[in-house]
């Protein structure tokens, strides 16, 4: 036991001494933790310390789930210089807060040219930046362009009668239109977000993600209108409830469904023998008289307001917002660099990705992102029981609203 | 004792330390041993436990500063249907491990003996338990898989209707079933224990009488048992109200909440709801629970032992 209690002793004092060395140093907590993110990191690291031979630059990276809970006690408690976040409503929500740093300095007319103006909206909180993106992916519907051939769909569906019409062709063919897996819930928000987006518009969604709108609304009501019509038609793959997205799109390789509405994520993933018959398609378009949203979720940097190492935060997030080092980092992880003048890798899913939120009126973040943590992880299990039980809708709707009302409550 | 033969003189103070120590021997020795143990359960186990319960009367959501709220946690669980299915999925777990002993017994009867080929069978049997309940989770899950499992293969091939047994609002029951394979094999390693230590001759004995059979077990082999049959109840109790990891792999608590369990609900209340609070009163709730059932188990064995 002594020697238990000697060992954790040194251990703290240790970890004491490492943190007053840190003091001089950058301190990067990262939660890019795959292997070729964590590469693309280390070499855009690289290059900053070359540019800045006076920095100690020290990376700690953390994996996905981890990172999302130790963030806010760093935030709290004994910060890093520089943290990986998301833009949007989960930036903001540390601004309000006074966590994060104001950067606005960083954003000068030169770089503000560079960036997609919905880009530079997503770090901003009352005219003022916190925090640098670097890297978004579009989510669309990822397709068997073979299939629909065979069952003579043709072209993807461009609007809501041609998708109904692609889906009973589909079905009359034997194949299922659509893979899903919505054993981790947020597949079928990415339905739910489409939905609203191409009916009730960019702004109606996110008022509605900022708990401005009742969940018993009309507007919201007419979302699962179109949604039932897809259950009606049995659209969907069935046994989806029991499934996480990469078991089910094992049933677009072997041919058992047609489409998937997913982010670019799984692209690395298509097997060769299918590769050359995938596409990508845009949400079909449903009230023409709503803009061209779409959901992107955009990554970023951000400097905690208590970061002891602020001068050479700046500078780092200085060098990301440079377009060769989105590009460099973006050809690892296969995302899309937020600098207009970063080249993409050479890949037709990334060009037709970068098309598409290039001529985008407004990017929401995924519902998961743009909603209260609490309100998503009810609402999203409300969508699941909608997929499997349409007719209790009434009751699943009253069940978020009265949530709703509970967390976003006039404090 | 070699002390008393220094008494007196100059060293009286020492002497007086000596006599202290003497008187309190008995006391001191202990209580020194057990401080380090003592001190680091209560900096780890009490504490935070303490903390817990704390946490359980505020609203936090891991950032912002902490309010009071009193009861309103508890209140709120209460009318909570996901709480209450959460609480009657541990109920029903806890009603069906049973069946873990029983067949642990069972099995631990048939493997007894100590031939090679027993140990080899006794060695398998016991592999669930060694393999992580994640890797479990895992196996069972895509055996019951829906679209590309084994099960339904299986189901096919002979000419029956395939099943979601995932799926639909009774997959709690999979899960538990999942649960009881790793659970067995813990119980029959205890049996196994437990029957070496049996009274060879009071076996023999119960023979010459002319027992055999199920009349030999329950009546003298099961009765000798008793201290296995404690600490396997308390381990089975534990285990079906602590149940998490399984339901996060097979189901996520889903479909819609309907085969959540409290630890898993907790989990998602801090982690992924950032109510803290509410967290820890789900987690307070759990620990009366738990408290309830092994204090009981333990008086009785404590009681028993007396006897």
């Amino acid at each position: 036991m002594k020697a238990v209690l000697a060992v954790a002793i040194a251990a703290l004092l240790l970890a004491a001494i490492a943190d007053r060395g840190a003091a001089s140093s950058l301190v990067i907590n990262s939660n890019a933790s795959d292997p070729a993110p964590r590469a693309a990191w280390e070499q855009a690291i690289d290059g900053f310390k070359a540019a800045n031979p006076d920095v100690e630059v020290r990376l700690n990276v953390f994996d996905h789930e981890s990172y999302k809970k130790s963030i806010r006690n760093w935030l709290t408690s004994s910060p890093p210089d520089v943290v990986f976040w998301f833009a949007g409503t989960r930036m903001r929500q540390f601004v309000e807060l006074g966590l994060l740093q104001d950067v606005s300095a960083l954003f000068t007319e030169g770089v503000r040219g560079e960036f997609l103006p919905t880009a530079v909206d997503l770090v901003t909180l009352n005219g003022r930046q916190y925090g640098v993106p670097y890297a978004h992916y579009h989510i669309g519907l990822f397709f068997r362009r073979d299939l629909l051939e065979k069952a003579g769909v043709g072209a993807p569906p461009a609007d809501w009668p041609a998708f109904l019409a692609a889906c009973d062709k589909l079905n009359a063919a034997g194949i299922a239109p659509i893979a899903i897996g919505t054993k981790d819930l947020w597949p079928a928000a990415a339905w739910f977000d489409y939905l609203d987006l191409r009916t009730n518009g960019y702004r109606f969604h996110m008022e509605l993600m900022r708990g401005k709108v009742a969940y018993a609304d009309a507007r919201v009501r007419t979302i699962f209108a179109r949604w039932r019509e897809l259950l009606d038609r049995r659209c969907f793959v069935p046994h989806h409830a029991s499934a996480k997205w990469q078991e089910s799109q094992a049933l677009l390789y072997q041919g058992r469904a047609a489409m998937m509405l997913i982010g670019s994520y799984i692209v690395p993933s298509f097997p060769p023998d299918v590769r050359n018959q995938m596409d990508f398609a845009p949400f079909p378009r449903i009230n023409p008289a709503v803009g061209a949203y779409e959901d992107a979720p955009m990554n970023s940097l951000h400097i905690p307001a208590r970061a002891r190492n602020q001068d050479a935060a700046k500078r780092f997030l200085a060098h990301v917002l440079r377009a060769d080092v989105q590009e460099g980092i973006n050809r690892a992880i296969l995302n899309i660099p937020v600098n207009r003048n970063a080249a993409i890798a050479d890949d037709r899913f990334l060009d037709a990705g970068r098309k598409l939120l290039n001529s985008a009126d407004a990017l929401a973040q995924f519902f998961d992102r743009d909603t209260d943590e609490e309100l998503a992880t009810i609402a999203m299990k409300g969508f699941q029981e909608f997929m499997l039980k349409p007719e209790r809708l009434d009751a699943i709707l009253s069940n978020i609203e009265r949530a709703r009302q509970r967390i976003y409550k006039p404090r | 004792m070699p002390g008393e033969a220094m008494a007196g003189g100059g060293a009286r103070r020492s002497g007086t330390a000596r006599h202290f120590w003497q008187r309190h021997e008995k006391v001191l020795v202990p209580a020194l041993l057990l401080a380090p143990g003592g001190l680091l359960f209560a900096l780890f186990v009490l504490y935070p436990i303490a903390a817990s319960v704390r946490l359980a009367f505020y609203e936090w959501n891991g950032v912002g500063p902490k309010t009071w709220v009193g009861l309103a946690n508890f209140q709120e669980l209460l009318a909570d249907h996901v709480f209450h299915t959460a609480l009657g999925n541990n109920l029903i777990w806890l009603a069906l491990i049973v069946i873990a002993p029983v067949l642990g017994l069972g099995v631990a009867l048939l493997l007894v003996r100590m031939t090679l080929a027993m140990r080899l069978a006794r060695s398998l049997f016991f592999l669930p338990f060694v393999i992580s309940q994640v890797v479990v989770g895992m196996i069972f899950a895509w055996f019951f898989n829906a679209d590309f499992g084994l099960l339904n293969r299986l189901l096919t091939a002979l000419g029956a209707a395939p099943v979601a047994l995932l799926e639909g609002e009774h997959a709690i029951f999979a899960v538990i079933l999942a649960g009881l394979w790793p659970q067995t094999a813990y119980c029959m390693m205890l049996y196994l224990a437990g029957l070496t230590a049996i009274d060879r001759g009071s076996v023999d004995a119960a023979r010459l009488d002319g027992a055999h059979g199920w009349r030999l077990v329950w009546h003298i082999v099961i009765p000798q048992l008793w201290p296995a049959h404690f600490i396997v109840a308390m381990v089975c109790v534990v285990s079906a109200l602590r149940s998490f990891d399984l339901v996060m792999i097979m189901t996520r608590g889903g479909p819609y909440d309907s085969s959540t369990v409290l630890a898993l609900y907790m989990y998602e209340q801090a982690f992924l709801s950032l109510r803290y609070g509410y967290a820890a009163a789900i987690a307070s709730v759990q620990f009366v629970l738990m408290a309830t059932c092994v204090s009981f188990f333990l008086w009785h064995m404590l009681r028993r032992e007396r006897q």
